[in-house]
This record gives C-alpha cells, sequence and structure tokens, in this order.
C-alpha cells in the first residue's frame, strides 16, 4: 500500500534556472515569477522530505527498499560522478523492458564497486521507463555498518538465489556481477579481462524464472583506481578480500580515494531468452554452464568493441 | 472437527489467557483447561471462568495425568519463555522451555486421546544475520544458528515436536512460527523496546522489522486450535518497517550505538531494571529478520488484518510521543510560510 505523495517531476529539477535568483528583482516579470514559484515549490518539497523522515512516513519493501530516500538522498548524490566525473554513455537502453523481471549481467571492475552505483543510475535516468536496477551483492556489502544499511536501502540486496529469483518473479529488473570479488579486486594489468564466472547460480535463477538475460558490458570502472598491489596480510587480519594499493593510494592518503576521471560506456546487449526453456532445464548443469559460457562470450566480445570506440582513457 | 477439551499451556501469559478465554466462547468445546506455574493475571476477559486453571509446572507428572483423566484432545503448548529475566536467569529459562517441552510431550505420547498438537513457536529459529535472505520461508534453516538464548531453545523445543510427530503420526501438528508481537495491550520485547524514552539502535545499521498484531496472533492461534492445519507455517504481518522508521513513526528519539558498546549498554539496561534485552535480541536490531507468509495465505487460510505498519500505528496510538509529528508538521508549514513570505516583501523593499 502506498501512500499518495508528492514526487517531483524530473523536468522541474532539470530545467536550467531561468533567472538568478539570489538578486531581488526591482519589477518582477512574469519570468521571475514562475522562478520563484519554481524555488516556492522546491523549498516546500524539500521541507515535506524532511518531515517525511522525522516522521518515519514513507515505505519501504520487504528487501528495505527506501524510494524516497533514494529518489531524494543517494541518487543526487552520486548524479554528479555519473555526469561530470565519469561522463557515462549509455547504450542499448531498448534492451531493457519497460515492464516485467529481466536479469542484468555485467563485468565486475574498479577496486570499489562503483560501476554497480554507476549502473543502477544509467537504467533510472536513461531507460523511458526510469527501472530500478536491484543489484545483488556479496555478503561483505551487508555486514559493514552503514555500507549495508545504504545498500538495503538503495534497493539491493544479498547474492542468493532466494532473493534474486523473489525479486525476478515480481518483476524486477535485477543486476549481477558474477565475478564477485575476483572482478572487482583483480590487478590493473588483468583489466578488461574477464573472470571466472562463479558457478553459474545467476544463469539458474534466470531459469526457474523465466526471465531473459541481459549482458552488460562496462568500460572505465577498471581504470578509478588502478590496483597495482594488494596488501594481502593486512587484508586477512582485517577479514576482507583485499586491501588495493593504487598509485595514489595509500600514498596520498584520504586524496587516493577520489578515483580517476576515466571516461565510461556502459552497454546493454541483445536480452537471451530463457523462458523457452523451462524451470526443469535449472536443473541441468551442462545447460547452465553453457549459457553462463554464453554470456560471458558476449560481454567480452563487446568489452572489446567498446574499448576501441572509447579510444583513450580520459576522452 | 472441532476439539471437545482442550489443554492450555502458559495460560498466566498475555497470549495463553486470551487464547483460552476466546476458545472458552467457543459452544463447541466442551472443556478449556489452562496449565501454568503461576496463577493467571485478573484481566482477563469474563469468557475466562469458563476456562478450568491448574496450577501446575509443565516439568510436573501431574500434567499426564490432566491429560489423561480430562481426556484431552488437543494440547496447545505456549509455555515457552522468550527472556531469562521472566524465568528466573539463563538456566531455569532452559530448563523450563526445553525440559518442559520434552516432558510435555512425553505425556501427550502416553495419552491417547490426543489427537492435535498446537506449538507457538518462533521465527528466531532462523536467527538474525548480515547473510540473512531477505526473507525466510519455512523451508530454510538459520545461516548462522545461535549458540544458547531464546533462539537455541526455540530450535531444540521444534526439534522434539518432530521426533513427537515422528512416534505418534496420528496427531495433526501446527507449529506457528511468531514474528514479533504487537499491539495496545501486549508486553512484548518491541512493545518494551518503543516505550523507551530514549531508543538505542546500533551505528549504521537499521533492520528490516516484521511485526504481527496481538489480534491477529490470537486467531492465528485459535484457528490453530479447532482447525486442521498440519506442519509449520510463518506467522506475520504483511510488510517492513525499517527500525529508524519505526521509531520516527512512535515519535520516540533514536540513539545511535556503535556495535561493540551494545552488549555493555543491555547490561546496563538489565541491571538498572530498565528493560530486560537478551543479546540475541540485541543482535536483532542490527539485521531484524522477515519471512514470508504465503503459506500463512494460501495454505493456513489467514491473511492477517493488520499489516505491519498498521499494527505498529495501533500500538504507537496509545503512546506518548516524545517528537509529535503534528508539532513537525506545525514547524514545517510555518517555515514555508516564513520563507515565501519573506520573498514576497522582497522585491518591495527594494
Amino acid at each position: 500500500m502506498r501512500e499518495a505523495q508528492i514526487i517531483p517531476l524530473p523536468h522541474v529539477a532539470a530545467e536550467p534556472e531561468a533567472e538568478p535568483r539570489a538578486e531581488p528583482q526591482a519589477a518582477p516579470g512574469p519570468e521571475a515569477s514562475t522562478a520563484q514559484a519554481d524555488g516556492d515549490q522546491r523549498l516546500a518539497q524539500a521541507l515535506a522530505f524532511l518531515r517525511r523522515r522525522l516522521t518515519g512516513d514513507y515505505e519501504v519493501d520487504e528487501f528495505g527498499f527506501d524510494e524516497d530516500f533514494t529518489d531524494h538522498v543517494y541518487l543526487p548524490a552520486i548524479r554528479p560522478l555519473y555526469k561530470s566525473w565519469f561522463r557515462v554513455e549509455t547504450f542499448g537502453m531498448h534492451n531493457i523492458p519497460d515492464t516485467g523481471g529481466a536479469l542484468v549481467v555485467a563485468n565486475h571492475s574498479g577496486t570499489v564497486p562503483m560501476d554497480g552505483l554507476m549502473t543502477a543510475l544509467a537504467v533510472h535516468d536513461d531507460h523511458p521507463a526510469s527501472r530500478r536496477l536491484r543489484l545483488l551483492g556479496a555478503d561483505l556489502v551487508f555486514t559493514l555498518p552503514l555500507v549495508g544499511s545504504i545498500a538495503r536501502k538503495t534497493g539491493n540486496t544479498l547474492a542468493c538465489n532466494a532473493d534474486a529469483e523473489r525479486l525476478l518473479r515480481s518483476g524486477e529488473l535485477v543486476g549481477v556481477y558474477p565475478e564477485g570479488f575476483k572482478g572487482v579486486g583483480k590487478p590493473f594489468a588483468d583489466r578488461y579481462k574477464l573472470q571466472r564466472f562463479g558457478r553459474g547460480g545467476f544463469v539458474s535463477a534466470a531459469i526457474r524464472t523465466g526471465v531473459p538475460i541481459i549482458p552488460c558490458s562496462i568500460v572505465g570502472a577498471e581504470e578509478i583506481y588502478p590496483m597495482i598491489g594488494n596488501l594481502k596480510a593486512l587484508a586477512r587480519i582485517l577479514g576482507v578480500p583485499y586491501i588495493p594499493v593504487t598509485p595514489t593510494f595509500p600514498l596520498l592518503g584520504p586524496l587516493g580515494l577520489i578515483p580517476l576521471p576515466s571516461k565510461w560506456l556502459i552497454e546493454f546487449g541483445d536480452p537471451i531468452p530463457t523462458a523457452h526453456l523451462g524451470a526443469t532445464a535449472a536443473d541441468d548443469p551442462m545447460l547452465v554452464f553453457n549459457l553462463t559460457d554464453e554470456v560471458r562470450e558476449t560481454i567480452q566480445q563487446s568489452l572489446y568493441s567498446l574499448l576501441m570506440q572509447r579510444g583513450s582513457v580520459f576522452s | 472437527m472441532a476439539p471437545k477439551v482442550v489443554l492450555v499451556t502458559g495460560v498466566s501469559r498475555f497470549l495463553g489467557g486470551q487464547l483460552a478465554a476466546a476458545l472458552a466462547t467457543d459452544p463447541r468445546i466442551e472443556r478449556v483447561i489452562g496449565l501454568d506455574s503461576v496463577p493467571p493475571s485478573s484481566e482477563l476477559p469474563p469468557s475466562s471462568s469458563r476456562v478450568e486453571f491448574v496450577r501446575a509446572d509443565i516439568r510436573n507428572p501431574l500434567i499426564a495425568k490432566v491429560i489423561s483423566s480430562a481426556e484431552v484432545d488437543t494440547v496447545v503448548h505456549m509455555n515457552i519463555g522468550t527472556a531469562p529475566g521472566g524465568a528466573g536467569g539463563r538456566t531455569s529459562m532452559k530448563e523450563l522451555n526445553v525440559i518442559g517441552t520434552m516432558q510435555l510431550l512425553a505425556a501427550c505420547q502416553k495419552a491417547d486421546t490426543v489427537r492435535r498438537l498446537v506449538v507457538k513457536s518462533t521465527t528466531t529459529v532462523y536467527g538474525s544475520s548480515s547473510r540473512d535472505p531477505a526473507l525466510f520461508t519455512e523451508d530454510m534453516n538459520a545461516r548462522a544458528v545461535r549458540s544458547s538464548g531464546y533462539a537455541k531453545d526455540s530450535v531444540e523445543i521444534e526439534g522434539y515436536v518432530r521426533g513427537f510427530s515422528r512416534r505418534r503420526p496420528d496427531v495433526s501438528m501446527a507449529v506457528l512460527r511468531f514474528t514479533n508481537f504487537i499491539g495496545p495491550t501486549i508486553d512484548s520485547m518491541l512493545t518494551r523496546y518503543f516505550s523507551m524514552p530514549l531508543v538505542p539502535t546500533v551505528l549504521g545499521f537499521d533492520a528490516r522489522v516484521q511485526m504481527l498484531h496481538e489480534r491477529d496472533a490470537l486467531e492465528v492461534l485459535r484457528l490453530a486450535t479447532v482447525g486442521s492445519y498440519n506442519g509449520t507455517v510463518n506467522v506475520g504481518g504483511e510488510g517492513v518497517l525499517l527500525l529508524s522508521q519505526a521509531i520516527r513513526r512512535a515519535g520516540q528519539f533514536p540513539v545511535s550505538v556503535p556495535a561493540p558498546f551494545v552488549g555493555s549498554l543491555g547490561g546496563l539496561l538489565r541491571q538498572t531494571g530498565i528493560a530486560d534485552f537478551s543479546p540475541e535480541q540485541l543482535r536483532f536490531l542490527n539485521f531484524g529478520r522477515v519471512v514470508d507468509t504465503t503459506r500463512l495465505i494460501d495454505d493456513f487460510g489467514y491473511r492477517p488484518r493488520f499489516t505491519t505498519a498498521e499494527a505498529f500505528a495501533d500500538f504507537c496510538a496509545q503512546l506518548r510521543p516524545v517528537i509529535d509529528p503534528g508539532r513537525i508538521r506545525a514547524i514545517e508549514r510555518r517555515l514555508l510560510r516564513a520563507a515565501t513570505l519573506n520573498r514576497i516583501r522582497e522585491p518591495v523593499d527594494a
């Protein structure tokens, strides 16, 4: 059950400000009054948002997805990174259906899983239906304080078949990075070389729910934190998969946390249907392996062509 | 077929008393026998006068005699303690929960008249960890099994109940895994938690909490007693609230405590008598727990009348909020009016 609430229209936020509102107008013309009305509306929205947060007057789904927080805090916070820093370009958005379940399978890279954030924002901002990409994250994400709760609030959940199938059955768009830590934490020298695709759990989830698999290739994330070393001993003590050494981290301290402004391209490939296979096909390991390989090959090929297309890293 | 003689253990607790009273209004049921080691509270509805109270411990061999002499055909086992404080320490709590259940089941096994068993279990058997799936179905097991406490007791109790069902396949059995209770009259872990003026939460964590209204809990227990559903079923309200969200809705003030200090805070609260939270209940504040209730709705045939949010709102109605939502709304209106007035005045001044 959802209560009716004021949802800001996207064009309102995107509209360039007509007048500089800082200076008071000598004789307010019609343009000025619209700008003022705009400002009023924005203020009202901000206050309404604060009130909703303070009184708990918002809805979350069973997975803990908090749309109000995602739309008004989280997405606006990462949007500058998406637009100005990485200058993300998307291709093949038409391959994502407007409604119904689908499984987006992407390559994972970048030392810090920034690619997940950017892909989710890409789908939300560039898809005509503004779809939500519900990502499946590793255990570690949900163990960490703050990171885990933000991950849940922004619609993500644990990478397990139960959750994946539940989301897909309820018609959600689900995103998964089958390489996991092997992909995100690989050395810079191995960039754009796909790692092993897990055990194909994502394929069986798609088959069981009969949703299409959409291969997604992300170019650009590899260069944000080029990992040239790994403090393995320290990582083992802290119980994390790796502690990266990049050209700027830990050398420059906190400054090293700033990602390099590489140019990003995200392409969504042709959907691979699974509905015709039938749910029992998920129990056929050979079929699952073959399909996993097919998805992996598709992503690898389109990574190469995107790299050609991009030219230089920071272009 | 409706039961003729019902035995309810743990009748002096809120839900046990309410259930016994509700069963007593059912004309098809000839006798309702309530069992507990302490006398029932006095706030029971008038219909409860038909309930025959037997003051006995379920560990007492006397219950076997009660069951056989009264020809009990339906046993509702609700005498399972959740917090060590109420039972007088963890050892006696475990004694009462696990050994008590064993004794009761042993007595039931001997009694040929018994043909139905209803056990009030809990969703804590699924544990609570970061590696949990978003929703637990009845077929799933805990990812991280607790080594002690209520969750462990409940897992063991369910184990003994399964053993009983193997030895007495003729007895139909409903194991009800309840989520946390909430409501205006019930005294539960969550009602105590949300009634604190400063509500402690774990810094950086926001649990998803699923709740069940006391009236729905009672109705499910009643239906399970008079019905014939056989198997294990999750019982919870639809939807979830985030812990932070619930605290805000209650108008209470959340205080974030770093995870390493949560345990000692729990100890402090226990010692000062403000609240009695077991370590696993404190862990619950990290991750929460949500269960799938499809089986309850489709197979058991009951859809809770209150969603989690509605049940919580019903509880909050009798709570005195520290931060009044009405006042926040008034401040919002005042700020908005002030801002627009200023802006309208600006051009005139210039």
